[in-house]
């Protein structure tokens, strides 16, 4: 556009006058000259941080290393171990699904748990971090505002979603065999295990105000593969059930990788002989075997462990942290002798 | 009576769609009737006629949106960027809920943020435009309507209109001048936003008309013009005017185009004929060429690369996904059945391609060139305000006029400057002189410290001008004392030129000067008592010393190239004659007079001085003739005159044999003023191996005279080429040898280099960088020398300087197909080029040649109209707003006043640009992949089903949240050295033109670190995070926790990389790195927040992970390792760079520090070198110097022959009227009078005492000299004016008859028939009759110089009456 030199094309056209009108303000920011810090790599700054770094990931990972030495871990792959190799066998069959079979699994333990004792089932290859899989539950349900997802009677599936119908569904008994005296039944909390936000916020049944979770839910299909409705899930305790079950809860929070453990429950340490933890001894685990893992080659497994500040039994970080500080250390140490040996900037300029 | 408005006002924006859909209908029309419409035909006053055709009106209309089209129009687009499409297709992708890998959301919000960015832009822009086209036509124009005037806006100026234009108004369409106010219906104009020229033209308009005058006369006027259809050549117009059963011929002469100012006329009458759009103003506005940066094209490469790479990153986790469907998922169908449509893995896998797609989109990052936008606003407003490139003289700043172009600036190599007006102020200052053998002026002494005193002339003379300025006072002693070659000196530079003189009022003189030295001389003389007042054909008024003299000029002897100089013979009222004439002094030196000698060593000696000191010198002779002397001369020279064959070599002859055995005067020294500052800039820009080229259309000799003065050539070259063959085969040669001088000279250099790099070698500031680091041990640590190239290209590695001249027909050889590539490889060897005598258009080659051949970035700077075409052809084309219009400016993408500025633009403003441009993209590009590419690692373990790993709002914030602002911080402030340093050490500018730091290997780097980051981002939480477990228990291994863990630590790197990657820290870059990182945890924890989920249950499902996860000291650990892992390496790496091969950025930094830590300034030392560049070079300015001494003048020939034809006389200014008063008559009256009352006076019935000086001639066009070669091939100017020379001749031979001077005569109705008759007449026919009748006109078609630089076709009567006698006539008829 040639015909109009008035409006120019950026900038504002000022109300002043005079030779220096449009003369620019003399702002530090308008002219580049804000006051700045102009950091730069030098020997000076770059040698002693990677020292420094080197040295606090070496007291890091040996603390941390010392600190995963004091706990313990069982891990015991159930899957086809002791007895459970009939049920393991029985649950091929998807037309045996409703027939209960449980076995028994016996180990020992040499040296006695000290501290709280958590429980764990883990799963191995199974995918709860599908994409699919994870998509098909729905939160608006399980916080008790809608129903949805109808089975083929038109009934809304409560709750529904492939997270769901996939649940865990073995239970386990444990029992601990001391030297001396009988078989002990050791005690497991089931309660309390899951997130606080999960129990109190994320989950909740629907309007249960006054009336029965049996009410609530009625009108709803439990899942496929359920061979309870959602309102019984903890015979034992009624405010347990609906949405709110913790299991339920542990187990709608997916993994994020396929081979993952879950909390079953934690160590009730109010009466002997548990009041110190597990002693050392024989003990027994009773596994309804429900959960069928041969079609997609999974294994089951129960871990007990005991915890520090840090969490459970983990040896990756503590390793990850001293190979870090020997490999920053390493380059520190070529950083410190090629800037003596070949550097150009540092002694030339210094000079 | 008036006309009916179609559209108030006040709706104007409302109602513009359906104007701009009537217009475009017509338009439309047009362009289909566009091949058909061979023709224009406008009748004047005849609105009713004029509307058949349709033709546009005169409301101009460059906006492109209103109010209700913005929206759609807009968004189609924009829609048209690839970029955009692929987002919408993305987003379109992301509603099928089988491949919805993410919620449509996280596309449309930065889609969404992207597009109203973009919108708000072109919204604003559009809303100027709209201002302007309002301002624009709503200017008030006076319009004839049914014989009253009445005013009219401009948008409702129809073609066929009459209007009436005041003087300095802007003239609102094309029109057809009828009448002026002025005799014989001229009028001045002024062409300056047009075509750039600021000097005024003249139109004429066809006498006919101009006799109508007054508004009721042409009320009833009913001509009907047809003519040639819009188009847009400024300089052609071919039309016939139809009016009273008569034919009238249109040329451009008579048209007066929209954009001109009207000046020095009272007023004139135009019919439109070219309204609004087809105007050859807005014809000519075309669309410029978009132009692009080399980063843009690199970015669009690597964009389609990452393109390709996520489609190839997509079919690796689809054969993945149909692997683990057909292995794994077969098998876990029991829990997770296929979807519906979904029956075999194959198709999962192609559902599973789309989907990740989706999710890997964000490589391609959306916000790129959004942010690269945003970056380059933020640049050119830097620009705009910086204070160091505003002029306080002429009240501009710097603007960035295109806002797509700075990092460019950056990476120049060469630049294409013109020279006058942008080297050169074009202001000539009489700075020293010579008066028989004693020098004058400042500068005797340059390192005494001498006071400028500017010598005060107005006691002594009351008509000095005041603006002159002499620094001095001896000369002003010497002319008081009354020394008389002192006031031969004056005498002579007050009596030998071709100036006009205009006094306003008594004492208030202006000269009008052909060229701006020769008005300095004239000035000069003016103000040391020699004042030149008035001149008339015969006569030169002057006062000297205060008494009024009046010389009789008997001749002037003009100046031509060969010639090199001009004299003049007078007669002073004493009866005496002298020839005074002044000239190059190696062509006037050796016509002297043989007892001359002595003073000639001395004044020759002086000269050396003065060009030595860039001056341009000239020297001056006197000689005294008798009467018989005269007698027997003036005799030859009408014999040569009149000869009908080599007319102008006889007349040389016939000056040659006056001018001899001339006594010398002395010399003068003219300074072309440099622009402040040019020296310096240049330097610093060759340092910073920029190669200059100048181009300009200036004669050789001042060329290369500005050369040197600027210091692109120096003596110490050790060559200087001139390539000035007229033929094919001669420039070959000469092009041949200059190379192999070239390769011969730098080898037995090579040879001697050793010693002279031990030697004196500082003592050129150039050499240095020629040579790499040579000399000095305290020099800068800088990167070595580029390797020797291999020795198959000799050229390129040539040493020792060079500089090479080439003129403008040489030129159209040099660039003919099988010789470019010659001249390319000559001229890049050499340090300096210099182009002369070059077309708009051959500027413009030169420029595509280099971008051709060298690949380089160029820049080109120019402040006239004839520097558009290179402008716009460069890289990037710089404005200097000077005096020369705008039309460079409005052509440019940047512009300034100053050619000095431009050292700041490149070396401060480009670097910055160009270094700020490459760290963002490489951290943009570093970033994306380090986001982008956990997802593809996550496939893996994931089952291929392209499940993400980050909470979709995580990946919709991202981008345009949490890491945008820290990067733009970086992107727009970021400085490696401050400014100063970068003007210190102009090397520092090589990396951008290397390229070295954004291209396809930085590229890679950035995308390396960008896909580790991204492994460690993965893997260390992954192999952490699924054996880890809460301290209360809770296994730490579930998705949503690992999801915020990565995040989290992806947010903490990229902020530690940029942290890392910043190297200016201000507060905005800590508001901006810290902020983000403060926004980011505040964002999270919002959205992760109770209140979130209790409203939108199903769409936040991330409730309570922020705060259960960062709870945990195992996630911060992981964090910090990740970090660490990301970092450390990074750093190594890059202290490791910085340690072994430090680029000189970092060394000056580095120095910097050193400097600020210890307090004392050690470094000034080591910068010495560098900085001492412009001193150094000072400092040589008294080395012999070889003589450069030049009547180069703009000059142009035949000047003199339009002063002693009197026509270039303004006829309405004072200076005439006062020497109408003293004459009693105006001499152009007198020339009417005679025609009408003394037809047939035979010529020279004057007698003896006034011998006819010969040379007077008439000017047949007067106004053609002005025509500008404005685009088109100079073929084809050729051609036009080959055109329309035969149309005026014939006017000429139409008047012959009657012995009117065509021009003069308001030509009468009778000659009009004889006017169509001799239109028939081919030019030979009309060359064969001038020649055979003394009383006939001679054409003369110039040379093919004159052919290129303006024509002028001059008819020249032998036998014409003198004008000495006119005056005695017209006492006899008084």
């Amino acid at each position: 556009m040639v015909d109009v030199p008035e409006v120019p094309l950026m900038g504002k056209v000022k109300g002043k006058s005079g030779p220096l009108a449009r003369r620019p303000d003399n702002s530090a920011f308008k002219q580049q000259r804000l006051p700045a810090w102009s950091p730069m790599l030098t020997a000076n700054t770059v040698l002693p941080f990677f020292y420094l770094m080197s040295l606090i990931c070496m007291l890091l990972g040996v603390w941390l290393l010392l600190t995963v030495q004091s706990t313990q871990e069982i891990k015991l792959d159930y899957t086809e171990a002791g007895t459970c190799d009939i049920c393991f066998e029985k649950r091929k069959n998807s037309s045996n699904a409703a027939q209960p079979c449980s076995c028994t699994l016996v180990f020992p333990i040499k040296k006695a748990l000290k501290g709280d004792v958590f429980f764990y089932y883990g799963l191995q290859n199974f995918h709860q971090n599908l994409r699919r899989y994870m998509d098909s539950r729905d939160d608006g349900q399980m916080v008790g505002r809608k129903k949805n997802l109808k089975d083929q009677n038109g009934l809304p599936i409560a709750p529904c979603g492939a997270v769901a119908n996939s649940i865990f569904n073995d239970s386990f008994i444990l029992t601990y065999h001391g030297s001396s005296g009988p078989s002990v039944l050791v005690p497991l909390l089931r309660k309390g295990i899951a997130w606080y936000t999960d129990k109190n916020v994320k989950y909740r049944n629907p309007n249960n105000d006054n009336m029965t979770l049996v009410q609530a839910f009625e009108g709803t299909a439990q899942p496929l593969y359920w061979q309870k409705p959602v309102y019984e899930l903890d015979p034992l305790d009624p405010t347990n059930n609906g949405f709110i079950n913790d299991d339920l809860i542990i187990w709608m929070r997916e993994a994020a990788f396929p081979n993952f453990k879950k909390l079953y429950g934690v160590l009730y340490r109010a009466n002997q002989p548990f009041t110190k933890g597990l002693p050392a001894g024989n003990y027994t685990i009773n596994i309804s075997y429900n959960f069928p893992v041969q079609y997609f080659q999974g294994r089951k497994e129960v871990v007990l462990t005991t915890l520090t500040w840090f969490g459970g039994q983990n040896h990756f970080l503590p390793v990850a942290y001293l190979v870090t500080s020997c490999l920053t250390l390493l380059m520190a140490v070529i950083l410190t002798v090629a800037w003596w040996k070949f550097g150009k900037n540092g002694k030339r300029m210094e000079e | 009576m008036t006309v009916p408005k179609d559209i108030p006002d006040k709706w104007f924006p409302l109602v513009l769609p359906l104007k701009r859909k009537k217009q475009k209908a017509v338009n439309g029309v047009k362009s289909t009737k566009k091949r058909t419409e061979e023709e224009r035909r406008v009748r004047a006053n005849d609105r009713e006629y004029n509307e058949k055709f349709q033709y546009a009106s005169n409301c101009i209309m460059t906006s492109k949106y209103n109010i209700v089209t913005f929206l759609p129009v807009n968004l189609f687009e924009q829609f048209q960027e690839v970029a955009n499409t692929y987002f919408l297709f993305l987003l379109i992708l992301q509603l099928i809920p089988q491949i919805s890998s993410l919620s449509w959301f996280t596309t449309i919000v930065p889609l969404a943020l992207v597009l109203s960015i973009t919108a708000v832009k072109d919204a604003t822009d559009d809303y100027f435009r709209h201002k302007s086209d309002n301002q624009v036509n709503n200017r008030q124009s006076q319009v004839l309507i049914r014989g009253s005037l009445q005013n009219e806006k401009w948008m409702n100026v129809r073609v066929g209109d009459i209007i009436k234009l005041e003087n300095n108004q802007f003239v609102a369409a094309d029109l057809l001048l009828l009448s002026s106010s002025e005799p014989h219906g001229l009028c001045y104009i002024e062409t300056a936003e047009l075509d750039g020229e600021s000097n005024m033209k003249v139109r004429q308009s066809v006498p006919v008309t101009s006799a109508l005058g007054d508004p009721n006369n042409l009320a009833s006027f009913d001509g009907e013009v047809v003519c040639e259809p819009p188009n847009n050549k400024l300089d052609r117009f071919c039309g016939t005017l139809y009016w009273r059963d008569k034919k009238y011929t249109l040329t451009n002469q008579n048209m007066l185009l929209r954009g001109c100012v009207l000046r020095n006329t009272e007023a004139c009458y135009g019919l439109v004929i070219f309204a609004g759009p087809d105007s050859k103003l807005m014809q000519n506005s075309g669309r410029t060429k978009f132009k692009r940066t080399s980063i843009d094209r690199l970015m669009n490469t690597l964009v389609l690369w990452i393109f390709g790479f996520l489609v190839c990153m997509g079919v690796i986790l689809a054969v993945g996904n149909a692997v683990w469907e057909r292995e794994v998922g077969s098998l876990f169908q029991s829990y997770l059945p296929w979807d519906p449509p979904v029956d075999n893995f194959m198709f999962s896998a192609f559902l599973s391609f789309w989907s990740y797609v989706i999710i890997l989109n964000t490589v391609v990052p959306i916000s790129l060139y959004v942010s690269v936008e945003v970056i380059r606003l933020g640049h050119s407003y830097f620009i705009n305000w910086d204070k160091q490139m505003f002029c306080s003289q002429c009240n501009t700043p710097a603007e960035a006029r295109t806002t797509t172009l700075n990092e460019e600036l950056g990476q120049v190599e060469y630049i294409f400057s013109d020279k006058t007006g942008t080297l050169t102020q074009n202001i000539m200052s009489f700075n020293k002189c010579s008066i028989n053998g004693q020098t004058y002026g400042e500068g005797t002494d340059p390192l005494g410290p001498q006071p400028k005193v500017k010598v005060d002339f107005t006691p002594f003379n009351p008509l000095a001008d005041p603006n002159f300025c002499f620094y001095d006072d001896t000369l002003l002693e010497s002319v008081k004392v009354g020394d008389t070659h002192t006031h031969k000196f004056f005498r002579l530079l007050s009596l030998c030129h071709t100036v006009m003189s205009e006094e306003k009022s008594e004492g208030e003189l202006f000269y009008k000067a052909q060229s701006p030295d020769e008005s300095a001389l004239v000035t000069a003389a003016r103000n040391f008592g020699f004042v030149f007042r008035s001149r008339t054909p015969g006569t030169i008024t002057t006062t000297e010393m205060g008494r009024p003299v009046t010389y009789t000029l008997l001749a002037i002897l003009d100046f031509n190239n060969i010639r090199k100089r001009m004299s003049v013979i007078v007669r002073n009222p004493e009866g005496r004659i002298c020839l005074y004439c002044k000239g190059a002094d190696t062509v006037l030196l050796e016509r002297l007079h043989p007892s001359n000698q002595e003073l000639m060593n001395i004044t020759s000696d002086h000269l050396n001085e003065y060009a030595a000191d860039g001056l341009r010198t000239l020297a001056l002779a006197y000689r005294d003739l008798s009467e018989d002397e005269w007698e027997t001369w003036s005799e030859s020279h009408r014999c040569a005159d009149k000869a009908a064959s080599c007319r102008e070599d006889r007349l040389a002859a016939a000056y040659e044999q006056i001018e001899q055995d001339m006594m010398l005067l002395g010399a003068t020294a003219i300074e072309d003023k440099l622009q402040e500052g040019v020296q310096e800039t240049i330097a610093v820009l060759s340092l910073a191996n920029i190669k200059i080229w100048v181009l300009t259309g200036d004669k050789q000799e001042t060329a290369v005279n500005i050369g040197y003065s600027c210091k692109m050539l120096t003596d110490d070259m050790t060559d200087v080429f001139i390539i000035s063959g007229h033929t094919v085969q001669s420039v070959r040669q000469e092009l041949g040898r200059a190379k192999q001088r070239m390769i011969d000279l730098s080898r037995t250099r090579d040879g001697e280099k050793e010693e002279e790099m031990a030697g004196g070698f500082m003592e050129n500031g150039f050499k240095e960088v020629q040579e790499g680091d040579g000399g000095g041990g305290k020099q800068l640590q800088c990167p070595p020398p580029s390797a020797p190239a291999p020795p198959s290209n000799l050229m390129d590695n040539i040493s020792g300087e060079f500089a090479l001249v080439i003129n403008g027909h040489s030129l159209a050889h040099a660039l003919e197909a099988d010789m470019e590539t010659e001249f390319v490889s000559t001229a890049c060897a050499c340090k300096a080029v210099i182009c002369c005598r070059v077309t708009p258009l051959q500027k413009a080659q030169v420029v595509e040649l280099i971008k051709k051949h060298k690949k380089a970035v160029t820049l080109a700077i120019g402040d006239g109209a004839n520097d558009v075409s290179m402008i716009k052809s460069a890289h990037i084309g710089v404005g200097i707003s000077g005096q020369e219009g705008i039309q460079a400016v409005l052509a440019s993408d940047y512009s300034f006043s100053q050619f000095r500025f431009l050292q700041r633009l490149l070396l401060v403003h480009g670097r910055w640009s160009y270094l700020r441009m490459c760290r963002f993209l490489c951290y943009f590009f570093y970033k994306n992949f380090a986001f982008t590419m956990v997802h593809f690692w996550f496939g893996f373990f994931c089952g291929f089903s392209a499940q993400t790993v980050y909470d979709q709002y995580f990946i919709t914030l991202y981008n345009i949240v949490y890491t945008s602002l820290p990067v733009l911080a970086m992107g727009i402030f970021d400085q490696d050295v401050p400014d100063q340093r970068s003007l210190e050490y102009p090397k520092l500018y090589e990396p951008g033109q290397l390229n070295l730091l954004f291209n396809k290997r930085e590229f890679f780097i950035c995308i390396a670190q960008g896909i580790y980051t991204s492994v460690v981002l993965f893997f260390v939480p992954c192999a952490v995070l699924s054996n880890a477990t809460q301290s209360t228990g809770v296994p730490l291994a579930d998705y949503q926790t690992f999801a915020v863990t990565t995040a989290t630590a992806l947010v903490i790197v990229v902020s530690v990389q940029i942290a890392l990657d910043t190297g200016f820290w201000t507060v905005i870059n800590h508001v901006f790195v810290w902020g983000s990182l403060g926004l980011y945890f505040t964002i999270m924890f919002a959205l992760h927040s109770q209140t979130l989920f209790k409203i939108f249950p199903n769409q936040f499902h991330f409730v309570g992970s922020a705060q259960s996860t960062l709870l945990q000291p195992v996630v911060w650990l992981t964090i910090a390792l990740a970090t660490a892992i990301c970092i450390v390496p990074v750093l190594a790496f890059r202290f490791l760079k910085v340690d072994l091969k430090p680029q000189l950025s970092d060394t000056v930094r580095y120095t910097q520090l050193v400097r600020q830590k210890k307090r004392k300034p050690v470094g000034r030392s080591v910068g010495g070198a560098w900085c001492g560049v412009g001193s150094v070079s000072e400092g040589r300015l008294g080395a012999r110097g070889s003589r450069r001494s030049g009547y180069a003048f703009a000059h142009q020939e035949g000047f003199g022959e339009l002063i002693t034809s009197g026509k270039n006389m303004r006829l309405s200014s004072l200076a005439l009227a006062n020497f109408a008063s003293r004459h009693s008559s105006t001499w152009i009256d007198t020339l009417r009078r005679k025609k009408h009352s003394y037809a047939h006076t035979p010529p020279s019935a004057s007698g003896e005492s006034s011998p006819a000086p010969s040379c007077v001639s008439v000017s047949v066009p007067p106004l053609s000299s002005s025509s500008s070669v404005l685009g088109g091939t100079q073929d084809i100017s050729i051609e036009e004016e080959r055109g329309a020379a035969p149309v005026q001749n014939t006017q000429a031979v139409a008047a012959s008859p009657t012995q009117t001077p065509p021009t003069l005569a308001s030509a009468s109705e009778e000659a009009a028939p004889q006017a169509l008759n001799a239109g028939v007449l081919t030019p030979a026919a009309v060359r064969a009759h001038g020649g055979d009748s003394p009383g006939g006109w001679t054409v003369t078609l110039g040379t093919v110089q004159e052919a290129l630089f303006g024509w002028k076709t001059r008819t020249i009567a032998s036998n014409s009456p003198d004008p000495p006698s006119v005056a005695k006539e017209t006492s006899q008829i008084e």
